[in-house]
């Protein structure tokens, strides 16, 4: 399961103003943020945790296996990388406009070292109750009043999206085991047919509320898995922009056609994963329509 | 950023690729010269930043310099889907044997950059069985000779094979090198002569990677901006500078459209959710938004003067997801700032204000000394883009 909760959490980029105020909100959740790293800043303390000049020293003293990483994004591919060198397992990549050929080098030199990295481009993610990674829930008091522990998950395109989805499962008394923002650019780490193969061997989870988005071909993607091979798990999806369906098509040569195959359109993806028995709600508050997952209840409408 | 044709030709020349290059007019007369320079029939194209052109009648073929004046002359100056053609380029026409497609682009599903080889070139290729793709390694070019494995099954005789391999090797280390989501030549011809040479070229640029590949980008000049197919409005454009007044957050990305009830919402995915509820229950938009980020408060306040600044906009609705870095109270102070620039009230042009997460106690204060009743959490998306529209007819 996606953070083990006795993980040691370091955070990359400490020192600056957002991962900052995130260091202050996670520890008031129960984050186990151990060091964290800014070049040329060791020494420090930032909201009491002690900060090192690389991730090697961090380790070494600390033993973190999980990282965030909230530096500029010309510094996410050498801090990803030394990520990986000092064995972190689990790498939350916060930072936006990380240019495709950057992320897509270092999940190559992920896999290659056993990483499973999330983002770019993602608030983070929370299992509710134990620990949350980066800005998701915002401020400690919202966190609480948005999630609460339980057994559905949600993977999200949309950092936003994650936390109104949960608050929104939160107030239909539906808990949740794990929600993760997986980042809103094209290329990212795991996606939502990775995801969904790690929640079916976790016990805890047993349905998964998805926010879909066009363009891309994640929705789709998931939808041929699931034709390959059915889930157990229950998944219902929420796609929002279907009004972008309907603006003037933008062409621009023929590669994207060739490589995506038609893919991209929310009609689509909505066809895509009906097909294979995913149930997609037309209105955001049908999304949990028939999800059935224990304590749930009917939303009324 | 999407390249020009003559742009891309030329980045993509640095790369030892042949390209059939033009000699870019943007008058008649300096098109007639470029005719006569060249001698024989010409290709007189028009420079947009989309494919289609020949289809659209913006490709004309001109035996003589009078010819292609002429041709210049028909296409300088109009427009085309949005687009005002300001210049055409001039280039040699080529006596084609047979077409091929060969391009780089992204699989984002599988997370690697792809080469594309096909059998046929032109606006067919799409339609073609016989297309190859291989994904290859985000660090290096696809070596030649993988690319010229890359024929097989597609019916091309081995002679040329090696070539493709080798042009496929320099248009993937273009992709890689330029930062690029697209490179495509299409079609690469082999003439009568039996020469390869590109006849037209696509290539976009990263644009999280602008600032990096400044120094391949400035010496192509102005770069046409925009993704949509169409150039943006003066309020888009005047949106996105705003955006870009402050690093901090998002406060920007305007979609013009045509109703009354302008939108202040965000984050990304709760603006798509809540425009196609709006939509969906029978909502006008004046346009479409995204904020988000953790704006400032001056970027919320000129955005909202903006929006509310276009003629026929009656009503706003500020909704957001429950947020988490961004700060409720920030945007409400913003909001009322922007309405009182614009000369408006609160309580005669606010539709809805929902923006419940971080800091939505200390917002509901603020909207309440304003005379609007912040909405909470407990009503949802959906409702409240319902009552946007009840409230703003």
């Amino acid at each position: 399961m996606l953070l083990d909760p006795k993980a040691g959490i370091l955070v990359q980029g400490i020192t600056g103003r957002e991962a900052s105020a995130m260091v202050e909100d996670s520890l008031a959740y129960g984050s186990p943020i151990v060091a964290g790293v800014t070049p040329g800043k060791g020494g420090r303390e930032v909201h009491g945790v002690p900060v090192y000049d690389t991730v090697a020293e961090a380790v070494r003293r600390h033993g973190p296996t999980v990282s965030i990483i909230s530096v500029p994004a010309p510094a996410v591919p050498a801090a990803a990388l030394e990520a990986f060198a000092g064995g972190i397992k689990l790498c939350l990549i916060m930072t936006e406009r990380v240019p495709r050929l950057d992320t897509s080098r270092l999940l190559v030199a992920a896999r290659e070292a056993g990483c499973t990295v999330i983002g770019p481009n993602t608030l983070g993610l929370i299992r509710p109750g134990v620990a949350k990674l980066g800005t998701i829930g915002g401020r400690v008091d919202n966190v609480r009043r948005s999630f609460m522990p339980g057994r559905t998950a949600v993977l999200s395109r949309s950092g936003g999206m994650t936390t109104e989805i949960a608050s929104f499962l939160t107030s239909r008394g539906v808990g949740q085991s794990i929600a993760v923002g997986v980042g809103g650019d094209p290329v990212i780490g795991a996606n939502f047919t990775d995801l969904i193969g790690m929640l079916e061997d976790d016990p805890g989870t047993d349905a998964v509320v998805i926010y879909g988005e066009p363009g891309g071909g994640a929705e789709e993607q998931l939808a041929e898995r699931l034709a390959r091979k059915p889930s157990r798990l229950r998944i219902n999806a929420f796609l929002s922009g279907r009004f972008v369906d309907d603006l003037e098509g933008v062409r621009f040569g023929h590669a994207a056609v060739i490589v995506e195959g038609g893919r991209g359109s929310v009609r689509g993806k909505a066809d895509a994963l009906r097909s294979v028995g995913v149930h997609v709600a037309d209105a955001f508050d049908d999304i949990l329509e028939g999800l059935g997952a224990p304590g749930m209840t009917t939303p009324a409408r | 950023m999407r390249l020009l044709e003559h742009q891309g030709k030329r980045l993509l020349a640095g790369f030892g690729l042949n390209l059939n290059a033009g000699t870019v007019a943007a008058s008649a007369d300096a098109a007639r010269e470029a005719a006569a320079e060249i001698g024989g029939p010409v290709v007189v194209k028009a420079q947009v930043p989309f494919g289609g052109r020949g289809k659209a009648g913006a490709v004309k073929v001109a035996n003589d310099p009078g010819a292609a004046w002429t041709a210049a002359a028909e296409l300088l100056g109009t427009t085309l889907r949005g687009h005002r053609i300001a210049a055409v380029s001039v280039e040699p026409r080529v006596s084609i044997r047979r077409e091929f497609y060969v391009g780089a682009a992204w699989d984002c599903a599988a997370k690697l950059p792809v080469a594309i080889l096909a059998a046929a070139g032109g606006i067919e290729v799409e339609s073609s069985r016989n297309v190859a793709r291989r994904s290859f390694d985000p660090r290096g070019p696809l070596p030649a000779s993988a690319g010229a494995e890359m024929v097989d099954g597609l019916g091309i005789d081995a002679r040329v094979a090696a070539e493709l391999g080798r042009v496929l090797e320099k248009v993937t280390r273009a992709l890689v090198e330029c930062d690029a989501i697209t490179v495509e030549i299409n079609p690469l011809a082999e003439t009568t002569d039996g020469i390869l040479i590109g006849l037209d070229a696509r290539v976009e640029i990263d644009d999280d990677a602008a600032a990096r590949q400044q120094v391949r980008l400035a010496p192509l000049g102005a770069i046409s901006q925009g993704s949509l197919g169409r150039p943006a409005t003066p309020l888009e454009a005047e949106a996105a500078r705003i955006d870009a007044l402050d690093h901090r957050g998002v406060a920007g990305r305007v979609v013009e459209f045509g109703g009354d009830l302008a939108l202040l919402i965000g984050g990304g995915g709760a603006s798509l959710t809540v425009f196609d509820a709006i939509q969906r229950h029978g909502g006008n938009p004046a346009n479409y938004c995204e904020v988000g980020g953790n704006p400032t408060e001056e970027k919320v306040a000129a955005l909202t003067a903006l929006l509310l600044g276009k003629p026929g906009v009656r009503k706003l609705a500020v909704i957001m997801n429950v947020v988490n870095n961004t700060r409720a109270d920030v945007m409400a102070r913003g909001v009322l700032l922007g309405l009182d620039r614009a000369g408006r009230t609160a309580a005669g042009t606010i539709a809805v204000f929902r923006i419940p997460g971080s800091w939505e106690d200390e917002a509901r204060a603020i909207m309440a000394a304003a005379g609007i009743r912040a909405l909470g959490r407990e009503v949802s998306l959906d409702e409240a883009a319902r009552l946007a529209v009840t409230h703003a007819a």
